[in-house]
């Protein structure tokens, strides 16, 4: 088990893009770390720079407390699992297993028990003659997972682990993942671009963009307490309000409308401040009547969540979007009033979180 | 409904003729061998097997045989083993313009192995020492076989997703050891086929070995088949007939193997 620490860590590719810049980056021992960003900001290549398969073109990587910059990715002591999972179509599912163990010099007996001690683990003790090319999704993702326990390494990376399967099967290998990580107990970084699955999998997480990280954070606090607009628009499965603001006196003015300055900016605003403020659809509330502080608007959109619905308002030609539960949802084209927690909002100058 | 009956009869009629064409030589092959007195029509045989003693009989024929298949299976294994390592760097590292170097193989190697080269080609072996020696035969078929099979087994390398050797290699594999456990198993299919590909071209190579050995006793069955003629010039049917039987028998026989085995794929730049 080993705490992985990049120090500094570039990587600029042949041709000039930048997919990394000057990244710095703890994982403690035993941590189960989400990367999470959008297609290209480069969470492949950190991951692939960690495991070796990419050189830094500058900073460290630090394993275990050990300076593996110029190591080869043999010798780092990790085993990473790629997206494609890569398993090996020639060999059976017992065979890919212990393929580790077999660079390894591990006798073939002892390394075949070793697979069937895995496999049965994993639940893939009726799989074990099979070809990939004869596994599910789901079937050859545990394989994947089989093969780099069965290493026996420091830490483990995953790239989009769960990306090939469907919809359906991916909520069960989220959770089935985590449980995993839990019992293993061994520091895993896995790249996602599903924010959803950053969310509920990590115990701490970064979100990264165009090769820079964003903010870092447990996901209750980059989920409450976006650290920039970026993240703020990123993260959430409705997309935060986003509204431009002035400030007058202790309020702000919001799309024509009032609202008082959040808790965790008062004292820290000069007046006539042009800002953007932000705030949840999830921390909105919704009422018929007119109410203290709240934007009013005629609803424009009815969205179905299932248990809830997204309603959105047109508040002087802004758009607000907030989320009414079941049972309580307005009808189109009649007035509404949303009123933000004023202790989930938020205040961004220049696109960073105002706060104390 | 009648123009429609009328194409097809057509159109199967034809199949017919052009079927006819290719069967007949074969009938003729099959034949032939068993006549006691073969001509240049398709008899019904009284199977004989005279010209089968004839054969082996024959001072140079059956060892003839063995030449070519010594010829056949040296070229094979200095292609396939070359063109793969070849195939594999060319597909795996980036260098500026690998895809023009291979076009200009590809393009000289129609060369080296041409009439053009003939001349050179005979002064280099005498020069080498390589004149009447299956070694040098063998060097330079695979000189001139190489190029189409690197161009072949790279479309296979292209083929196999990156990740497997990656994979491999963070788990700590050596490059031999990626090239022996991963990747020479996976593009297996195509190694059978550049193998298959090379022993057919040597087998039925007349030119090159015609020309770099004169000892009668190391000579191909491609070059004996043109000795087995009567003094007068003319083809002696019943030797001729039955020595091309025993010639184009091993070709087959592998082919069928190989495709039952692996099946031939060629993708010809068609992603899979
Ligand atoms: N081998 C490469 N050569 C050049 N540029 C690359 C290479 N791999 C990735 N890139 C570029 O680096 C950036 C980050 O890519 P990547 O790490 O794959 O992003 P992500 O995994 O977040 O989608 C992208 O702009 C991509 O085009
Ligand atoms: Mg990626």
């Amino acid at each position: 088990m080993a705490a992985i620490e990049l120090r500094g860590l570039t990587k600029v590719y042949p041709g000039g893009v930048k997919a990394l810049d000057s990244l710095d980056l703890t994982v403690p021992d035993g941590e189960f770390f989400a990367l999470l960003g959008p297609s290209g900001c480069g969470k492949t290549t950190l991951l692939r720079t960690i495991a070796g398969l990419e050189t830094a073109t500058g900073g460290a990587v630090v394993i275990g407390g050990r300076d593996v910059t110029g190591v080869q990715p043999g010798g780092r002591d990790i085993a990473m699992v790629f997206q494609d999972y890569a398993l090996f179509p020639h060999m059976d599912v017992s065979d890919n297993i212990a393929y580790p163990l077999r660079i390894k010099k591990v006798a073939k007996a002892a390394r075949h028990a070793k697979a069937a001690e895995v496999g049965a683990r994993l639940g893939l003790e009726q799989l074990m003659d099979r070809r990939p090319g004869q596994l599910s999704g789901g079937q050859q993702q545990r394989v994947a997972l089989a093969r780099v326990m069965a290493t026996q390494a420091q830490a483990f990376l995953f790239d989009e682990p769960l990306s090939n399967l469907d919809a359906r099967l991916r909520l069960e290998a989220r959770t089935f993942l985590k449980k995993l990580q839990r019992e293993l107990g061994v520091t895993t970084v896995f790249v996602t671009h599903d924010q959803a699955e950053a969310l509920a999998m990590a115990d701490r997480m970064a979100v990264m963009e165009a090769g820079h990280i964003r903010q870092i954070g447990t996901p209750a606090e980059v989920f409450q307490r976006p650290a920039n607009t970026f993240v703020a628009g990123f993260i959430g499965s409705t997309p935060m309000n986003l509204l431009d603001a002035v400030v007058r006196g202790d309020t702000l003015e919001v799309a024509g409308c009032k609202v008082p300055v959040p808790a965790s900016a008062r004292g820290l605003l000069t007046d006539g401040e042009k800002l953007v403020y932000g705030v949840r659809p999830e921390y909105m509330t919704y009422s018929a009547q007119p109410a203290d502080g709240s934007l009013a608007g005629d609803v424009v959109i009815l969205e179905n969540l299932g248990a809830s619905h997204l309603v959105t308002l047109d508040v002087d030609d802004v758009l607000v979007q907030a989320v009414v539960p079941e049972g309580h949802e307005p009808a189109l084209g009649e007035r509404g009033h949303a009123v933000p927690r004023a202790d989930r909002a938020l205040v961004y100058r220049d696109g960073e979180l105002v706060s104390a | 409904m009648t123009r429609t009956w009328a194409g097809r009869i057509g159109f199967y009629t034809l199949i017919a003729v052009l079927l006819a064409f290719f069967t007949i030589p074969l009938l003729w092959l099959a034949a032939a061998p068993f006549t006691s007195d073969p001509s240049y029509e398709v008899r019904m045989p009284d199977f004989t097997f005279e010209n089968f003693q004839t054969i082996i009989e024959h001072p140079y024929a059956l060892w003839s045989l063995v030449n070519s298949l010594i010829l056949a299976i040296g070229t094979a294994l200095l292609v396939v083993v070359l063109s793969a390592l070849a195939a594999y760097a060319l597909s795996r590292v980036r260098i500026p313009g690998r895809d023009a170097l291979l076009y200009a193989l590809l393009l000289l190697s129609s060369i080296i192995t041409g009439t053009a080269a003939m001349v050179p080609l005979f002064q280099l072996a005498i020069e080498l020492n390589l004149i009447d020696s299956h070694t040098g035969l063998i060097l330079i078929m695979t000189g001139g076989l190489l190029p189409a099979a690197i161009f072949m087994i790279k479309d296979f390398m292209d083929a196999t997703p990156k990740s497997y050797e990656e994979s491999a290699r963070v788990f700590g594999a050596s490059p031999l050891q990626i090239v022996r456990h991963v990747v020479t198993p996976v593009v297996r299919p195509g190694l059978a086929t550049i193998a298959v590909w090379t022993i057919a071209n040597v087998w039925g190579n007349f030119l090159m070995p015609f020309l770099l050995l004169s000892d009668v006793e190391k000579q191909p069955a491609a070059v004996i088949m043109y000795t087995l003629y009567t003094e007068g010039g003319q083809a002696n049917l019943k030797v001729l007939s039955t020595f091309g039987l025993l010639y184009s028998v091993p070709v087959v026989l592998m082919y069928l193997f190989v495709s039952k085995k692996y099946g031939f794929r060629f993708h010809g730049g068609i992603k899979r």
